[in-house]
């Protein structure tokens, strides 16, 4: 495995006057991964992803892609990647394969070439009935499909994708991520920020952001296995009467209602289960046995977040 | 404005249709909310949820069926149905340049609140939001949670008996979330009825019942836990193992093999009854992929979301 970092950032801030969007960031990320900046809005995902792309000087600190000096060189840093930022550039007005042929054009794609990976890739994102139809006409996620076909119509070696799933529903979301996996096969990198939690777990190694700091960086295992403690499923159909009766036991971090049931945070999930158990048997309140439920990224972002100023 | 009654159902629709020439947008759907209940309504982009939520605000006339909400027929009499209904959406509507007591003020009269009443819902808004003291501070100038509860308080200033959420709390920092959802289950307690629509399943999973959606039509419903137990046609397992991009692209193909996505260094495989671990780890192991690692595993929502509709899709497009 090559160890030369693909991109390596170093120290970079970024102030839009007295805010700060980005605080003294540094990553390292390897080739041909797929690597998640993820966190809440706010969190300086955009900004982030902008500095990158060389469409944002950062004010302070280093970015280096591929060797090359995207601070000093953003035109050269350019040629080096594609970029996706949120709101893509489609022409309304265009069929879907105009809008493919006019960025083939752009990125000089030869005739082939492009005829060929068009056909690849609106197959592999269920596009392929689309492809006389405006794009104007395009529902948020096939738009999003669109763009990232377009994005990807010159075979980069490292992808930049900056909130590419927002708005797109489930199904439409594992087209895309299929896109990426087949893309990682040939050898490109990709960085993708996502706010949403549960979708940074595709990822092979996750940056969490919050409020413009970087709180940890690693794969999404690892970062699920510094959860302190562990989670325990409380299902009843009177969740709300079992959680008054949880919530004050001992061992007890933090309770939640989901779903029919509580999710409740305990510091030794063998240890103060069977406690638990017998004060929901004496409260006589209807709960089916409580089990045990693997943590998520979520989890771990609650217990490492400070908690949110009133102020932006 | 009338008191909710502790139970029974807020939003009652049946055999509801909306179509748009050729194209049937919602095709015969019947559902309740219960008061004191969240119900989410999920569905593809396109699934017809917005159209729904349009006519149960009676903003589009049914082409057929009806909609009851609080006992008020809203293609009768939309303007009193509209007064039953708080509405909040994901892109809070709030005005940053005027001060949390300027907007609560603003919805207050757009929610026509009789100006006796109007100063102490204000208070609870304020309260609730936890922005006691801040009454003046621009809301331009507060952090996104705070905003999002100040929203909230804004929805239910007329104190509705029922609240709609559009994608209520996607992109929001976990903190802050959850203690939205406690707000909204505190709502519930206090019988009101909740109508989430998202896309989100994380979302999805803090609703009591779930109705999702598919080219018009309800495929499934269910709470959250009994529709991850909807059976998928077989059962799901973990693979991991060095070089997941092929693993993903041998069982892509593999018969047997129903679904497969790629989740960082692993696989999540729903096989059917023709396929088990073993045969899979043969598969995999004949075409080179080392270090296999099988387990199995409960399906997410996201799984049963995702086998739903396409199952629905497939049958669909069957002649």
């Amino acid at each position: 495995m090559n160890s030369v970092p693909a991109i390596t950032v170093r120290g970079v801030t970024k102030h839009f006057g007295s805010a700060m969007a980005v605080e003294h960031l540094d990553l390292s990320i390897a080739p041909n991964e797929i690597f998640g900046l993820v966190g809440p809005d706010g969190a300086g995902k955009t900004t982030t992803m902008r500095m990158l792309a060389g469409v944002m000087r950062p004010d302070q600190g280093s970015i280096v892609i591929d060797d090359v000096d995207v601070v000093k060189n953003p035109d050269l840093a350019k040629t080096h990647f594609s970029y996706m930022p949120q709101r893509f550039g489609l022409y309304e007005d265009l069929t879907v394969d105009e809008n493919i042929r006019f960025y083939a054009d752009i990125f000089g794609v030869p005739l082939k070439l492009r005829v060929e990976r068009a056909a690849r890739l609106l197959a592999a994102s269920d596009m392929t009935r689309f492809r006389d139809r405006l794009a104007g006409q395009l529902s948020g996620g096939m738009k999003q499909k669109l763009g990232l076909t377009c994005a990807l119509i010159h075979t980069p070696k490292i992808v930049l994708l900056d909130e590419p799933t927002t708005g797109v529903d489930p199904v439409s979301r594992r087209d895309f991520w299929r896109i990426l996996y087949d893309l990682r096969e040939e050898g490109v990198t990709i960085v993708i920020s996502t706010a949403y939690l549960d979708e940074a777990e595709r990822c092979h190694r996750l940056a969490l952001l919050h409020q413009g700091h970087l709180l940890q960086c690693d794969t999404p295992q690892a970062l699920k296995a510094r959860i302190p403690g562990a989670i325990l499923l409380a299902p009843s159909t009177e969740p709300r009467a079992i959680r008054a009766v949880i919530a004050p036991l001992p061992g007890v971090l933090s309770t939640l209602l989901a779903g029919g049931s509580v999710r409740v945070t305990v510091d030794d999930a063998d240890g103060r289960l069977p406690e638990i158990e017998r004060a929901l048997v004496a409260s006589g309140l209807p709960h089916k046995p409580l089990q045990k439920a693997p943590a998520t990224i979520e989890d771990l972002f609650v217990t490492l977040e400070q908690p949110e100023g009133i102020a932006a | 404005m009338s008191a909710p009654a502790s139970s029974g159902p807020a939003i009652i629709a049946r055999h509801l249709t909306k179509r748009f020439k050729d194209f049937i947008a919602v095709d015969s759907v019947d559902f309740d909310v219960w008061r004191g209940k969240i119900m989410g309504f999920i569905g593809p982009n396109g699934a017809g949820k917005s159209t729904i939520i349009r006519m149960l605000c009676g903003l589009l006339r049914p082409s057929a069926g009806q909609v009851l909400v609080a006992g008020i027929d809203v293609a009768q009499r939309p303007e009193a149905a509209r007064q039953q209904i708080g509405y909040m959406s994901q892109k809070f509507s709030l005005y940053g340049d005027l001060t949390v007591a300027e907007n609560l003020r603003f919805f207050g009269g757009i929610y026509r609140v009789p100006h006796d009443r109007l100063a102490e819902r204000m208070r609870y808004a304020i309260d609730m939001a936890g922005l006691k003291g801040r009454e003046d501070a621009l809301v331009s100038s507060l952090a996104g949670g705070w905003k999002q509860r100040l929203a909230l308080g804004c929805a239910i200033l007329h104190n509705p008996p029922i609240l709609f959420l559009d994608e209520p709390t996607s992109g929001v920092d976990p903190v802050s979330r959850r203690h939205f959802w406690d707000l909204i289950h505190d709502l519930a307690a206090d019988h009101v009825a909740v109508l989430v629509t998202t896309h989100y399943m994380d979302e999805a999973e803090y609703c009591d019942r779930v109705l999702v959606i598919n080219q018009g039509r309800v495929v499934a419903s269910g709470t959250p836990t009994e529709l991850k137990h909807t059976p998928l046609g077989g059962r799901m397992l973990l693979v991991e193992c060095d070089g997941v991009g092929l693993a993903l692209h041998v069982l892509g193909a593999a018969a047997g093999v129903r679904d497969v996505a790629a989740f960082g260094n692993a696989l999540h495989v729903l096989v059917g009854k023709d396929a088990d671990a073993e045969a899979i780890r043969g598969l995999l192991t004949e075409k080179g992929v080392v270090n296999i690692h099988i387990s199995e595993i409960e399906p997410g929502l996201e799984d049963m979301f995702v086998n739903l509709v396409t199952r629905h899709a497939a049958r669909a497009a069957a002649p």
